[in-house]
């Protein structure tokens, strides 16, 4: 495509060409974190700053009768109380705010709401939904869906398995718990929240607070984990900016204790099912049933899109039921319902795979055609079998050979959208020759700065020290929400295009010195060259101060409808793991994992990986150890904690290997977005490989001794 | 955490001045991962603190002919890195070994093993140490899956958090306790106690004494200890078995077997020590020996699973304590 | 959906807040390392009893990175809270505040302890080391430039605390295997999913600290 000043040529290069992008390249804010440096809203510390703390209700449900704050707002230290509750109101769930305070200190303000104090009606409750029987009128069916003629195909199968499958809720726990400072004076708010939002989360903020949007200012630079549960303002957000208000407009900053995080700041909703499948000798699945269930609070919870990846199975009946429980709300967890869709799908397969006598691997190529992305699948599940050694580990299920420990081998498949959000980015070249590039994105640890960064420097042949980042601050150009692994596409595209104008820009005005054409110019390694003679070139530097004093400013965007070849969305992931099963003590251990991931365009492949990798650790830490305890009894959550809600250290995760499916076919689409897609599969893996080891499903997770020895035992029975 | 005053003794006799009689006067602070942790909850609401890793006669570990002096403060660290401990007691090196965080290790104290608290999901949710909610248990009917399944018919119904306490009954250890009208001492087996109403204490420590030392006597026996933990990482043991073996030879002349967070107390399994006596130990007799440990077992709606893993335990632990 | 029910807010603050001395603080936009301050002025408490401080705020020296500091806290705070709070030490980090997750270690004393679950001023007379003191004149110490380059950190907010638990395991194992690593930082959780990272940048920093790098 010819290039001219009309109409820039925002297309990627060629592979072959990239010097920047591609190349593992360490995260830039790297020293920053590892030093300890780096501020975290909730390391926010400015003169005059209060603290805030919420009172929350210790009922799952109850009706408050009245709330009485003068003793709480007597204690010295104490500069503002507000109740959120009020006589009458239905609380709903344990940890439902009641009210809050500033106080001078993190210990006084704790203190105060102690002081406060309310009387409650208490109401029943249902906070438990794993036995469907129980949720009485709290279960709300969505009614039944039929394809095909599901009775028939069971009648004509060649196998049939029913079995309970179940997957539980589980907190988002990100180590910096959500809250933020805040400071409102007068009619203008300082906002420093922990956010997945930068961009939009005045916005919410300014609607719930009456105050225009552009008074609202909004700044982070770091966000200790999100993973989907970060993206508005929050009930305790606008307290703190109404106990800022009321303390004079000094800055509150509130953030929720672990308790209370673990309680209602965002869970991933559960998924039980009983599902029937049926197959032929062959392996091809012909029909599928399921009765499934889950709970996102009370709500309800997500439907799970099931049959998962194999959605075209010919023959289903289906009907989900969503449960209300008084447990604190579900929020988007990291693949919202795809996680559960994966765990209720795939182990079916896996055990009519078994009921058939026949490898899983078999079966899942065999029904590739159900599949919306058959060619992606098949090439992933070779390379994924020669990674783990398919071949020459995987037995039938339960010939494991003698001893106490039994190994086994699973595999499950993943989709994800993903795409590029909306993302508008502004590239500055000065006439000294610095360039600033500047978006209000944010950086979860995904490596988005990083990128972005890489992106700017190989589009003006620059090395990345030359090119000054600002992101995190909402007077930037707009970019979305760091949500639905839309980042990546969003802010590559819009920097390079901002990039590319930018240069066009630089361009026009170098080219009467080269002697040249603006169309003729390339920008190469730290020099602005004619094309077909490299000889004839500015240094960078030297061509810029051709802009005397008035520098470039240009944007780009990316319009989220009309990505316009840049980014796309569609992957798919195949994810594998390895086990021993200590058949004695009921105890997994992963010896090893394997993800081959799709992901179009790899822009950084270090940061890339290690995504995986912790998309691979969160699978390991929700098969084998996390669940939400409630008691229905008393209507808690028994481990609001990290202690009991058991997360996988650094001696639990086995060996780790990514193959990222990099092929001219993928890298023409431009990048997709990665953080779901993998976390989604190797949960399903795990729990596969487990009946793989021990010649039995384990219906529920997390695979904690007590399931598997049950499990053993049924087998046994 | 509610505020309260600090001291800060250097001495025994000062530190016991600063106590008082009743619980909740004043706690005693050692390592304070257990102390803090209750205070943050409110589950501890001292008036006084009283600090005693000050107090130089606490520390410390020493050999003697008749047995083996550690001090109340010294950390779990310590204890595991000690040479003395590891040659003659790994059961006790083990236990302590299998905390596992470095953390933890450094700041836990042998005294604080022993005085914390249970860690009992209702207990931690303010329900008490007995569990209950209006007059009624909650565990019988909740979420058990970590609680007794030995000497659980009440009112208690926790398990015994300590991870040195069933290698000490096993060792047959003597804790010293220490008051401003004088010193006692009580065998390791009788310091743990299943409180009978919400007032008691799960150990034999009175509010106005502090633990001072164990002395684990040199019987010369062959010990271990096994923990069936599901993490690598730091995580509380589903079921731990201490053994400790006096041997004739390949014979076994007397055993003891300790299971550990399996009752409110450390659980002295003297079926599988008369289970053992004459024997040698092989899988076949150590799996026996395992059978009887649990014979007594009733579990509760959702623990049966940890009967098999105390089995487990017991046998691991025997095998491991014959190993050459 | 909410009464609101303010008191009066003030026009200055209330008479609790002179009492406690304020610390310059950073701003969040700033990358500079914790700076400490002079406190303005000392509360005026009753004389408590003989013997024992507080309850109300009592003065503390902490020796931090190797120099003094002081301030006036209760008894009840707690090291971490210290350090963040009255102070601007903000890389160990409060996460858990039960001595589980490792994301508030700090070395005292040569030992790596969970700073949430340590009383301030039972921290008096330990030489703390915070991840702040740990860098040497802008360079960054072998352990935090290994996390660098093997990418053993994704949000970062686990890292300060990984990092000084992996600075405190060496000092104590400087030869440690892959399987020692898994075996003996069990005391730090990460949520990302970082330890692939953490694992290599571990027997990396081994090797570069007995290489003499090490402060």
């Amino acid at each position: 495509m010819p290039d001219t000043p009309n109409t820039p040529n925002y297309a990627w290069p060629d592979m072959e060409k990239r010097r920047v992008m591609g190349k593992p390249t360490k995260r830039l804010d790297g020293p920053m974190k590892s030093s300890g440096r780096a501020k975290y809203a909730s390391d926010y510390k400015q003169d005059g700053l209060l603290y805030g703390a919420l009172l929350t209700s210790p009922h799952a449900h109850a009706r408050v009768t009245s709330i009485d704050t003068s003793e709480a707002e007597k204690l010295s230290g104490v500069t503002a109380v507000h109740t959120i509750a009020s006589a009458g109101m239905e609380l709903m769930w344990r940890g439902q705010e009641v009210a809050s305070v500033a106080a001078e200190t993190e210990e006084i303000a704790k203190d105060a709401t102690r002081k406060i104090k309310v009387q409650y009606e208490v109401l029943p409750h249902l906070v438990r939904e794993d036995d469907l029987a129980k949720a009485g009128a709290r279960a709300k069916p969505a009614g039944e869906q039929v394809k095909g003629d599901p009775d028939k195909a069971f009648q004509e199968a060649d196998a049939v398995v029913e079995q309970h499958y179940g997957i539980p809720v589980i907190t988002h726990c990100c180590l910096e718990p959500h809250g933020n400072a805040i400071e409102w004076k007068g009619d203008h708010v300082n906002l420093y929240p922990s956010t997945q939002n930068v961009s939009g989360i005045g916005g919410d903020l300014s609607n719930n607070l009456k105050i225009p949007a552009p008074n609202v200012h909004v700044q982070m630079q770091y966000i200790g984990g999100g993973f989907g549960s970060k993206f508005s303002a929050d009930l305790w957000g606008l307290e703190a900016a109404r106990l800022s208000k009321a303390s004079g407009g000094r800055p509150v900053k509130l953030f929720l204790d672990r308790p209370t995080e673990l309680m209602i700041a965002g869970n991933r909703p559960s998924g039980y099912a009983n599902v029937k499948i049926a197959g032929k000798k062959d392996g091809t699945i012909t029909a599928w049933q399921s009765e499934s269930w889950s709970t996102g609070g009370i709500g309800g919870g997500g439907s799970p899109p099931i049959p998962y990846v194999f959605d075209g199975i010919p023959n289903q009946r289906k009907n989900h039921t969503a449960v209300s429980t008084n447990c604190g709300g579900v929020r988007a967890w990291r693949a919202p319902n795809h996680q559960q869709a994966c765990y209720l799908t795939d182990t079916a397969i896996e055990d009519l795979a078994a009921k058939l006598n026949l490898d899983p691997l078999v079966v899942f190529e065999k029904n590739l055609g159900l599949t919306p992305r058959a060619d992606v699948y098949r090439a992933q599940l070779q390379k994924g079998a020669e990674l783990i050694d398919w071949q020459k580990l995987w037995h039938p299920r339960g010939q494991s050979g003698p001893g106490s420990i039994k190994r086994g081998l699973g595999v499950a498949m993943s989709t994800w959208g993903g795409g590029g959000h909306n993302s508008q980015c502004r590239t500055n070249i000065h006439p000294d020759g610095t360039v600033e590039v500047e978006l209000c994105t944010q950086d979860l640890g995904t490596g988005t700065r990083t990128i972005i960064t890489m992106v700017a420097a190989e589009t003006l042949g620059l090395p990345l020290g030359a090119v000054a980042l600002k992101i995190g601050d909402s007077s930037l150009p707009p970019s979305g929400a760091s949500g639905g692994s839309t980042t990546v596409g969003g802010v590559s595209s819009s920097s390079r295009k901002s990039a590319v104008n930018a240069l066009a820009k630089l361009f026009d005005a170098v080219a009467p010195s080269l002697g040249t054409t603006p169309d003729q110019l390339a920008a190469v390694d730290g020099r602005v060259q004619v094309k077909n003679d490299p000889s004839k070139s500015l240094t960078w530097k030297a061509a810029c101060q051709k802009l005397g004093v008035k520098g470039i400013s240009e944007m780009g965007e990316n319009n989220q409808r009309n990505p316009g070849g840049l980014n796309s969305s569609g992957v798919g992931g195949v994810q594998m793991a390895d086990v021993s099963v200590d058949t004695e003590t009921g105890i997994v251990k992963i010896n090893k994992a394997v993800a081959v991931q799709d992901i179009g365009l790899v822009i950084n492949p270090t940061t890339a990986e290690s995504q995986i990798h912790g998309g691979c650790i969160m699978g390991i830490c929700a098969a084998l150890f996390e669940e939400r305890v409630m008691d229905q009894q008393t209507g808690y959550m028994l481990n609001p904690d990290m202690e009991f809600n058991k997360l996988a250290g650094i001696g639990d995760i086995g060996e780790i290997i990514v193959h990222l499916d990099i092929t001219p076919e993928h890298d023409k689409r431009g990048p997709v977005g990665l953080g779901e897609p993998a976390a989604i599969a190797l949960i399903t893996a795990i729990a596969n490989a487990t009946a793989n080891a021990i010649g039995v499903r384990v219906p529920e997770i997390p695979l904690t001794p007590n399931r598997v020895l049950a499990a053993l035992e049924r087998r046994n029975a | 955490m509610q505020a309260f005053e600090y001291a800060n003794p250097a001495s025994l006799q000062e530190a016991l001045g600063q106590l008082g009689n009743k619980w909740g006067e004043a706690d005693v602070l050692a390592g304070g991962t257990d102390q803090l942790s209750l205070m943050k909850e409110y589950l501890a609401t001292p008036k006084r603190l009283v600090n005693i890793k000050n107090i130089k006669e606490l520390g410390g570990i020493q050999n003697s002919k008749t047995g083996l002096r550690i001090g109340a403060t010294v950390t779990l660290e310590e204890l595991a890195e000690n040479a003395e401990v590891r040659k003659a007691f790994p059961a006790l090196a083990e236990a302590a070994r299998g905390v596992s965080s470095p953390q933890i290790r450094n700041m836990g104290t042998v005294g604080g093993d022993l005085c914390q608290r249970p860690r009992c999901w209702y207990f931690r949710q303010g329900f008490g140490v007995l569990a209950t909610k209006d007059g009624q248990a909650l565990v019988p009917n909740g979420e058990n899956r970590y609680h007794a399944i030995l000497d659980n018919e009440g009112p208690a119904y926790f398990v015994s958090a300590s991870s040195l306490g069933p290698a000490l009954v096993a060792l047959g250890a003597k804790v010293r306790l220490a008051s401003a009208s004088g010193h006692r001492e009580v065998a390791a087996a009788k310091f743990f106690v299943k409180p009978a109403n919400e007032n008691a204490r799960e150990i034999a420590l009175l509010p106005n004494e502090i633990l001072t030392e164990i002395i684990v006597p040199h019987e010369g026996t062959k010990n271990a200890t096994y923990e069936v933990r599901q993490k690598e990482a730091l995580d509380w043991p589903l079921a731990t078995a201490s053994v400790a073996l006096k041997m004739k030879g390949s014979t076994v002349v007397s055993a003891r077997i300790v299971l550990g967070h399996v009752a409110p107390t450390p659980w002295a399994a003297t079926q599988a020590d008369q289970a053992l006596a004459g024997k040698a130990i092989t899988a076949e007799s150590a799996e026996e020996a395992a059978k009887a440990a649990l014979a007594d077992a009733k579990p509760l709606s959702q623990n049966g699973y940890k009967v098999q893993l105390a089995r487990v335990a017991v046998k691991r632990a025997l095998l491991e304590a014959v190993k050459a | 959906m909410s009464s609101k029910k303010y008191p009066d807010a003030p026009e200055k603050p209330k008479n609790g807040f002179s009492r406690r001395g304020f610390i310059r603080g950073v701003g969040i936009g700033s990358g500079a390392l914790g700076t400490v301050g002079l406190l303005v002025e000392t509360p005026a408490e009753a004389a408590p009893a003989a013997g024992v401080a507080g309850p109300g705020e009592v003065p503390v020296t902490l020796q931090i990175n190797g120099k003094p500091v002081k301030l006036n806290i209760e008894p009840r705070v707690t090291l971490v809270d210290a350090l963040r709070n009255y102070l601007d030490f903000t890389g160990a980090k409060k996460v858990c505040d039960r001595a589980t997750c490792g994301a508030c270690t700090v070395i005292m004393d040569g030992k790596v302890v969970y700073s949430c679950t340590v009383l301030a001023i039972d921290a008096q007379g330990k030489d703390i080391q915070t991840i702040e003191g740990i860098s040497q004149n802008g360079k960054l110490h072998p352990v935090s430039a290994a996390f660098v380059n093997h990418d053993a950190q994704q949000c970062g907010y686990c890292t300060p605390g990984f990092v000084m638990a992996v600075k405190g395991y060496l000092d104590k194992h400087p030869n440690p295997t892959y399987e020692d690593v898994q075996k003996g930082l069990g005391g730090n959780l990460c949520r990302c999913g970082t330890y692939v990272g953490v694992r290599k940048a571990v027997l990396e920093a081994a090797k570069e600290m007995k290489g003499g790098h090490n402060a």
